[in-house]
């Protein structure tokens, strides 16, 4: 136990789990983009994917449990991932009292500037989310089990979709620097391969919010109806 | 040349501080970036004023002691120099150049641009001994480094302590450096008996200190005036992880 307190205490341990649920969040919002896209072959196999993640393992797994338990471990990562983060951010809130009067501005990007900011923006739109397609109580016509519709009907608004693809946007941005870090973070550093982290997080960065984004363009332009 | 600084004066660590502007015609650019500062001092000195306090000891970019920010970048515009390697055509006739001491609270404010450093000495020295036969001296190459840790560690050693990645940091971080002190223990066998439990306790005092966590932003190795890579953050993150996994 005092080994995982050590570890915890340390800002390095910390920003080390950051990095783990992060790789889980990150695992989970690109199989999530891949399973969305499953929406381009239309209602009945968009439908059978939905209810296939509910009967996953059956039957040795009841039906629903996997589910259950897959939410709940995404949940527990993003707990995990904000929690470390609010405790690293009051740390770093405090080691600059009195800030330049000149910018300093060395580091690379926006990316690694709006992470928190985007990691803000990521959780409201998780909130609100989860209350459009998962729950419904905020969709104007939810179907239970029939998700297809629910998409569908859901992303006909155009402002729905417009914030969907905000929020796509910035978790975009959150992960060029994300992925990127998670390397560093990990320990994962080699001096052959060192070159390629930049270019996995740009690839899988693009990966993931044009998949997202082709969702809401295709409903938008009839393409998915 | 004739150039403007607009200078931090702060009288002590508890004094607000405030800039104060100087009008410094003279100016030769050949002149060092501190030459330039004593010619401002002797004249403020015959002006019966209070000179402009910064370090520096070696004036020759080894010692570590003449970091601040120029025109917001620490050590100034130039890549891997520190300030006193900075001349004065590195800058065009009638600039303003704004200077400012390291900031962070780790680095109390001395006066004007003079921080205490001590944070970074503490995190040093709990790093504590490494186990070495005493004695008779051994023999040159009695223990074998791979030439790659031969130079890696040598890369690592360059650190001078200036702080110029802590003043560089969104975060006033330190780890640049305490990655820099762990890992020329680290890589090579000397340092192996105690490599995890002195990247435990470096980095608890560290964390101590009052400094930000990294969030690899990678704005410290651009300031770095010894290049070292952030390359050995991701090593230190790897040997904290093991330290105190495995209770070293
Ligand atoms: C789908 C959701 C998310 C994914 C896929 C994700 C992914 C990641 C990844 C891979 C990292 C890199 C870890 C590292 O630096 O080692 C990271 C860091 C970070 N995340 Fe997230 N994250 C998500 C949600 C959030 C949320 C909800 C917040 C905040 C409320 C947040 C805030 C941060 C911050 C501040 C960093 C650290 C930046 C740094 O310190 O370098 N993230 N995230
Ligand atoms: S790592 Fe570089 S910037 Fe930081 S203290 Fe050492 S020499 Fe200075
Ligand atoms: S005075 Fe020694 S490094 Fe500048």
């Amino acid at each position: 136990m005092s080994r995982v307190f050590v570890f915890y205490r340390s800002s390095i341990g910390k920003k080390i789990l950051m990095a783990l649920t992060g790789l889980v969040l990150f695992g989970f919002v690109f199989t999530h983009m891949l399973g969305n896209l499953k929406a381009f072959l239309g209602a009945e196999e968009f439908n059978a994917y939905a209810e296939g993640l509910r009967s996953f393992g059956a039957p040795l797994i009841p039906h629903g449990y996997f589910l259950w338990a897959f939410r709940i471990g995404l949940i527990g990562a993003l707990i995990v991932h904000v929690v470390t983060m609010v405790q690293l951010w009051a740390m770093a809130g405090g080691a600059r009292p009195k800030g330049y009067k000149q910018a300093v501005h060395l580091e690379d990007g926006v990316s690694s500037r709006t992470m928190r900011l985007g990691g803000i923006v990521i959780v409201s739109f998780v909130a609100y989310h989860l209350m459009h397609m998962t729950i419904g109580n905020v969709h104007p016509n939810f179907i239970v089990g029939d998700a297809y519709n629910n998409l569908v009907v859901g992303f006909q608004s155009v402002p729905v979709a417009v914030v969907y693809s905000i929020a796509v946007i910035a978790l975009g941005f959150h992960l060029h620097h994300g992925i990127w870090s998670m390397f560093q973070s990990l320990g994962m550093n080699h001096l052959k391969y060192n070159h390629l982290r930049r270019v996995f997080a740009l690839a899988f960065t693009i990966a993931v919010v044009v998949g997202f984004l082709t969702i809401p363009v295709a409903i938008a332009t009839g393409i998915i109806q | 040349m004739k150039i403007t600084l607009q200078v931090w004066r702060q009288a002590n660590a508890n004094d607000e501080g405030r800039f104060e502007t100087y009008h410094q015609g003279g100016v030769n650019e050949e002149m060092s970036f501190l030459e330039m500062l004593d010619v401002l001092n002797e004249s403020l000195i015959n002006e019966g004023k209070e000179p402009v306090a910064f370090e520096s000891d070696c004036r020759e970019g080894i010692c570590g002691a003449c970091g601040m920010v120029i025109s917001g970048s620490p050590h100034g515009p130039k890549k891997a120099i520190t300030t006193c390697q900075l001349h004065m055509r590195s800058f065009s006739d009638g600039e303003e150049i704004w200077l400012e001491p390291w900031r962070a609270k780790a680095f109390p404010v001395v006066k004007d641009l003079v921080v205490d450093r001590s944070s970074l000495d503490r995190i040093v020295e709990s790093g504590g001994f490494i186990s070495v036969r005493t004695g008779s001296a051994p023999d040159a190459n009695a223990i074998a480094v791979p030439k790659s840790n031969a130079d890696r560690a040598f890369d690592a050693a360059a650190c001078i302590g200036c702080g110029a990645c802590v003043a560089a940091c969104p975060n006033a971080s330190a780890m640049l450096f305490t990655s820099a002190k762990v890992a020329h223990l680290g890589l090579l066998p000397q340092g192996q008996p105690e490599r995890f439990s002195r990247a435990v306790s470096m980095v608890a005092t560290m964390d101590q200190q009052g400094f930000g966590y990294c969030t690899n932003h990678g704005a410290c190795q651009t300031a770095c005036p010894k290049e070292i890579s952030i390359d050995l953050i991701a090593m230190l993150n790897r040997d904290l992880a093991i330290g105190a996994l495995s209770g070293a």
